[in-house]
């Protein structure tokens, strides 16, 4: 008897070698903590993101380069890109992780969307920085 | 990807109808997953129709007057029907809890039981639960020290330091936390899962345990432990009202605290 609904044995490895698998990696700690103190930042920083596109409602590009050219405001919305983007990395490798099954599908998957929020993290702090100065 | 869907051969279908005898007055339906391996056939849902004023409360109470008086093939796992043994797992009604502690008064409409998720079912409710025990057996489940005991025998906690492991020892290992995570349904070979991470912090926790940091050092890694999102169906699920999702946040707390 042998069709493709009868149960057939694919791992003969021991539970406990299953279990055991390739040992602790010894990291996650730091992914773990980082992406919760960047949550924290993020929560100021997002209010005074929103509260300054509030405030430059209605006005034009040189009143908008004058706003982040103030050294503060600068530090503040690069800080804002830093804490956002790494939150966004970081919370995009758990959704891979978890859902992306194949070791090779991972690693491209991981690198396509890490690399991808690298570059729009950058080309944002570029902005800022082409604006303010 | 992960699976979303059920793969075609496990697609359930709909089973047998066993009415209930002429004269039941208080009839209730229970919609039982059935599969076995032998027939090559995909699962089926059997509707069984009792009468609970021939029936004991508990939804075990059911099953097992089904097992003895309509279908002596019904397969399930039980034994100490006082919610100390773990082995009645399953889910009933949606949620993941022990049969002998479900009264069947508790479920609206008919009482659907099925298999604990997300496990390889090896007939009927029996989930195969050998990779999870396996797991628990990783993390090392017992007493470690270097230090001999004392020469009279006993290493003696204070009573502040017995208090630590409450709520931690009480586990009975019946798993309706573990298959009850997403975390643990997509990455179940990699991630420990809440019931055997909760099973090393009783460890961790005990006072008279020296292997402390080596018990850290075994879960400090994105799978095994950081797989906990926090989802909290462990804690809401646990029949014995237990808070695995607590003991996974105090182990993540240690990681932190001995780095700082």
């Amino acid at each position: 008897m042998s069709n493709e609904n009868t149960p057939s044995v694919h791992i003969m490895r021991s539970q406990l070698g299953r279990a055991r698998g390739l040992g602790a990696a010894k990291l996650g700690l730091h992914h773990w903590w980082t992406q919760r103190v960047t949550a924290v930042a993020l929560l100021p920083l997002s209010l005074y993101f929103v509260l300054s596109v509030l405030m430059l409602a209605g006005a034009d590009r040189a009143q908008v380069a004058a706003y982040i050219g103030e050294p503060w405001n600068t530090v503040l919305f690069l800080c804002l890109v830093a804490a956002l983007f790494s939150h966004l990395s970081l919370g995009l490798q758990v959704v891979i992780e978890d859902y992306v099954r194949s070791d090779a599908k991972r690693m491209l998957t991981l690198l396509v969307a890490k690399g991808g929020v690298f570059i729009l993290a950058l080309a944002c702090a570029v902005s800022v920085l082409k604006l303010a100065f | 990807m992960a699976e979303f869907t059920l793969p075609a051969n496990s697609k359930v279908g709909t089973g047998k109808t066993y009415k209930a005898p002429a004269g039941a007055k208080r009839v209730k339906e229970f919609k039982i997953y059935r599969w076995n391996p032998d027939d090559g056939k995909n699962p089926v849902t059997d509707t069984f129709e009792i009468d609970l004023d021939a029936c004991g409360p508990m939804v075990l109470d059911a099953i097992i007057k089904i097992k003895n008086e309509v279908d002596a093939s019904l397969t399930f796992r039980r034994s100490c029907r006082e919610g100390i043994c773990g082995s009645c797992a399953m889910n009933i009604d949606g949620t993941n809890t022990l049969a002998c502690l479900k009264p069947i008064d508790e479920v609206k409409g008919a009482v659907a039981i099925n298999p604990l998720p997300h496990m390889p079912v090896v007939k009927d409710l029996v989930p195969d639960l050998s990779l999870a025990y396996a797991q628990y057996r990783s993390v090392e489940p017992w007493l470690q020290a270097d230090s001999p005991p004392p020469p009279d025998g006993e290493r003696r906690q204070s009573k502040e330091e017995r208090a630590e492991i409450d709520g931690l020892w009480e586990c009975i290992l019946c798993f309706c936390c573990s298959t009850s995570c997403p975390s643990y349904w997509w990455n179940g070979d990699r991630y420990l899962g809440p019931a055997v991470l909760m099973a090393a912090y009783r460890w961790i926790a005990d006072s008279r345990d020296e292997h402390t940091g080596q018990r850290l050092d075994a879960l400090e890694d994105p799978f095994k432990l950081y797989r906990c999102h926090t989802i909290m169906n462990c804690t809401q699920t646990c029949p014995k009202g237990l808070n695995p999702a607590k003991a996974i946040g105090k182990v993540k707390q240690l990681m932190l605290e001995r780095q700082g």
